[in-house]
């Protein structure tokens, strides 16, 4: 067993750490409180090949595995998480089923520009009226000629008011169930589709995150991704992927946190001592770099269970999705705590990191989902 | 053109708890994060520069521990051509001069039209082996360079001086520029070059490939300290023409004035 990343995510990891450092920090209070979606960041993360990590290079991408994904969305997250998931997103929910499930046409077509950032991507799923519950989905696409007419409303959808492709999930049969979902690629200006309302989220504030309207949308048959019907499990394939990122996001938001709390502990003084010399604080950064380490070793674990290639994973990254989404929301409140009154201000970064750790518990299958599917795997 | 880059691979010290090991002339570095040098980051973009406004070759070379093959990987990603790494374990304590006179000896059978290297590292501060350098390989340098420009085999360089001041040279090439951080932008290195680079053989050079001629110090370290705290401080208090005027009595009083 070798714990040591490779040549390759080292230089991958050192890279992507000084640029977050240097260009993502300081604006990430100003996109929270703007909720501007960050392009300006979003396109020199394109240059520098983040957009479409594990990407080929024949498509545009970078062609590296899934740890070193990880790793990227990690360090995207320790000091920005709107910019970690919309990356995230583009990578794991985006170009990875095109690149799966896709054809050759589609890949050619659509994943340089995913890549390249000229589009970014959506992952159109979630409806008003099914989350967790994707069979309870509403939207319905009929084949009509040479185009599916799609209907429906999609809802809390990331990158959605930005986004120029999306994968968009609906009924081609309905009563097939799971089994009469398709999934389609959906360019932005397909007529009948529109952008709703831009959500005014608690945390993760810069991700335009929106409701998307499909009315008689007219999309080309040729956009159908894989076959009638695969929608379903297209859907969940990706999830057991993108379910990796979410981990690493909780990990990189999570790591963050700690780092400010230790930093904050050394210069503030209290009954004439550094915060860090008094032992219950001392008890909080032990949890809190435990269970840090215990996440990332879960998600790195995850990431190399689809790097080699187990076809079958679901267990793995619900475990490390489950677990990180967890410890990030306990880390960043223990964070807030050290912090004191300052911590629950907006001149900490602390105060974000708590609000926006709270999405992970919550997106990508919820907390309880994990635990259903972890607990189904052992049962199975 | 053909172009080298001497780097160096540095302890972060700057926010760090400095203190010094068992040996009296170094520090405790299990506990620091390493990385390539703030002016040498600027060096190796200036150099990448060059050579991308004229191609030619660039050779990134770093006298380092086995982990300098990382920062080494670094050079390589971002637009180095090759990379050698001298064995530092090889040769024991090292000054300005010994770290130069090595250098020399790598780099004497390389084709170059110039070296850069940075114009300070960030541990020892002794900013000697570029112009060392420069020396013994018979080329001339400037230090501290902010600005340059190649035209007809000559450089024109601009160098930062006290008070403001800037100086403009001609330097006929081959030649040696140390450069002061803030002359460029350092770019990131892309992820496809990164694979790449991953893929590149380092050089490693050890010391018996070397002539053992000149390759001595030139200074030794008596002592690395941390100094002691001092004994008696005194804080002024009053309005500020009573603080003004405790402050003159001292100073008076210690015969400074």
């Amino acid at each position: 067993m070798n714990f040591d990343l490779t040549n390759d995510q080292k230089m991958l990891q050192d890279q992507v750490r000084k640029f977050v450092d240097a260009e993502l920090a300081p604006v990430a209070p100003e996109i929270d409180k703007s909720g501007d979606f960050p392009w300006k960041s979003i396109k020199k993360m394109a240059e520098l090949g983040l957009l479409g990590v594990v990407v080929p290079e024949e498509y545009g991408g970078s062609g590296f595995d899934f740890v070193s994904l990880a790793i990227a969305i990690e360090e995207i997250s320790r000091v920005c998480a709107s910019t970690g998931v919309i990356v995230a997103v583009n990578n794991s929910l985006v170009t990875y089923p095109i690149l799966h499930f896709g054809n050759e046409e589609q890949k050619k077509k659509y994943l340089p520009v995913l890549c390249c950032c000229e589009k970014i991507g959506a992952f159109a799923l979630t409806e008003p009226n099914a989350g967790s519950d994707v069979v309870a989905l509403e939207a319905t696409a009929r084949l009509e000629g040479d185009h599916y007419i799609l209907n429906g409303t999609k809802r809390f959808i990331t990158n959605g008011g930005e986004a120029g492709i999306h994968i968009v999930f609906a009924y081609t049969n309905k009563e097939l169930k799971h089994k009469g979902i398709s999934a389609f690629i959906v360019e932005r200006d397909t007529p009948g589709f529109t952008v709703g309302k831009h959500e005014d989220l608690m945390g993760i504030r810069a991700t335009a995150n929106c409701e998307l309207i499909f009315e008689d949308s007219k999309i080309p048959k040729e956009n159908l991704l894989g076959k009638e019907g695969d929608g379903f499990k297209i859907a969940m394939n990706t999830i057991d992927v993108s379910r990796i990122d979410i981990a690493a996001q909780a990990v990189g938001i999570a790591q963050g946190a700690l780092d400010e709390a230790v930093k904050y502990s050394k210069e503030r003084k209290a009954f004439g001592q550094p915060l860090h010399k008094f032992q219950m604080i001392q008890s909080m950064f032990a949890e809190m770099a435990t269970q840090i380490q215990a996440a990332r070793l879960l998600t790195y674990y995850a990431g190399s269970c689809k790097d080699a290639g187990m076809a079958r994973f679901s267990k793995e990254s619900a475990m490390a999705k489950y677990y990180a989404s967890d410890v990030a929301v306990s880390v960043t409140r223990k964070a807030v705590q050290i912090h004191g009154g300052y911590g629950y201000t907006k001149d900490y970064p602390v105060e974000r990191m708590y609000r926006d750790a709270k999405i992970l518990e919550l997106y990508e299958g919820t907390s309880e989902i994990q635990k259903i599917v972890i607990a189904r795997e052992l049962t199975r | 053109m053909d172009i080298i880059v001497c780097i160096k691979r540095v302890a972060q010290t700057a926010e760090a708890e400095v203190k010094i090991d068992s040996s009296g002339k170094d520090i405790i570095k299990d506990h620091l994060t390493f990385d390539l040098n703030e002016s040498d980051t600027y060096a190796l973009e200036e150099a990448i520069l060059l050579k991308e406004k004229f191609s030619g070759t660039l050779t990134a070379v770093s006298l380092g521990a086995a982990e300098t093959d990382d920062t080494l990987r670094i050079a390589l990603a971002k637009g180095a051509d090759s990379a050698i790494r001298i064995k530092a374990e090889d040769f024991g304590e090292l000054d300005g001069y010994k770290t130069a006179a090595i250098l020399k000896e790598v780099i004497k059978d390389l084709k170059y039209d110039v070296i850069f290297t940075g114009c300070i590292a960030t541990d020892d501060y002794y900013s000697q082996v570029g112009v060392i350098l420069a020396e013994l390989a018979g080329i001339p340098h400037a230090t501290l360079v902010t600005k340059m420009e190649f035209v007809d085999n000559k450089a024109h360089v601009h160098r930062e001086l006290e008070g403001g001041l800037l100086e403009h040279l001609e330097i006929n090439l081959p030649a040696l520029f140390a450069v002061q951080t803030g002359i460029n932008e350092p770019r990131y290195a892309s992820l496809i070059a990164i694979r790449r680079a991953a893929k590149k053989e380092i050089k490693v050079v050890g010391r018996d490939e070397i002539s053992a001629e000149k390759i001595t110090l030139n200074s030794n370290l008596e002592e690395l300290f941390i100094p002691p705290v001092g004994k008696r401080a005194e804080i002024l208090s009053g309005s500020m023409d009573e603080i003004s005027t405790k402050l003159t009595g001292i100073i008076k009083e210690k015969g400074l004035l």
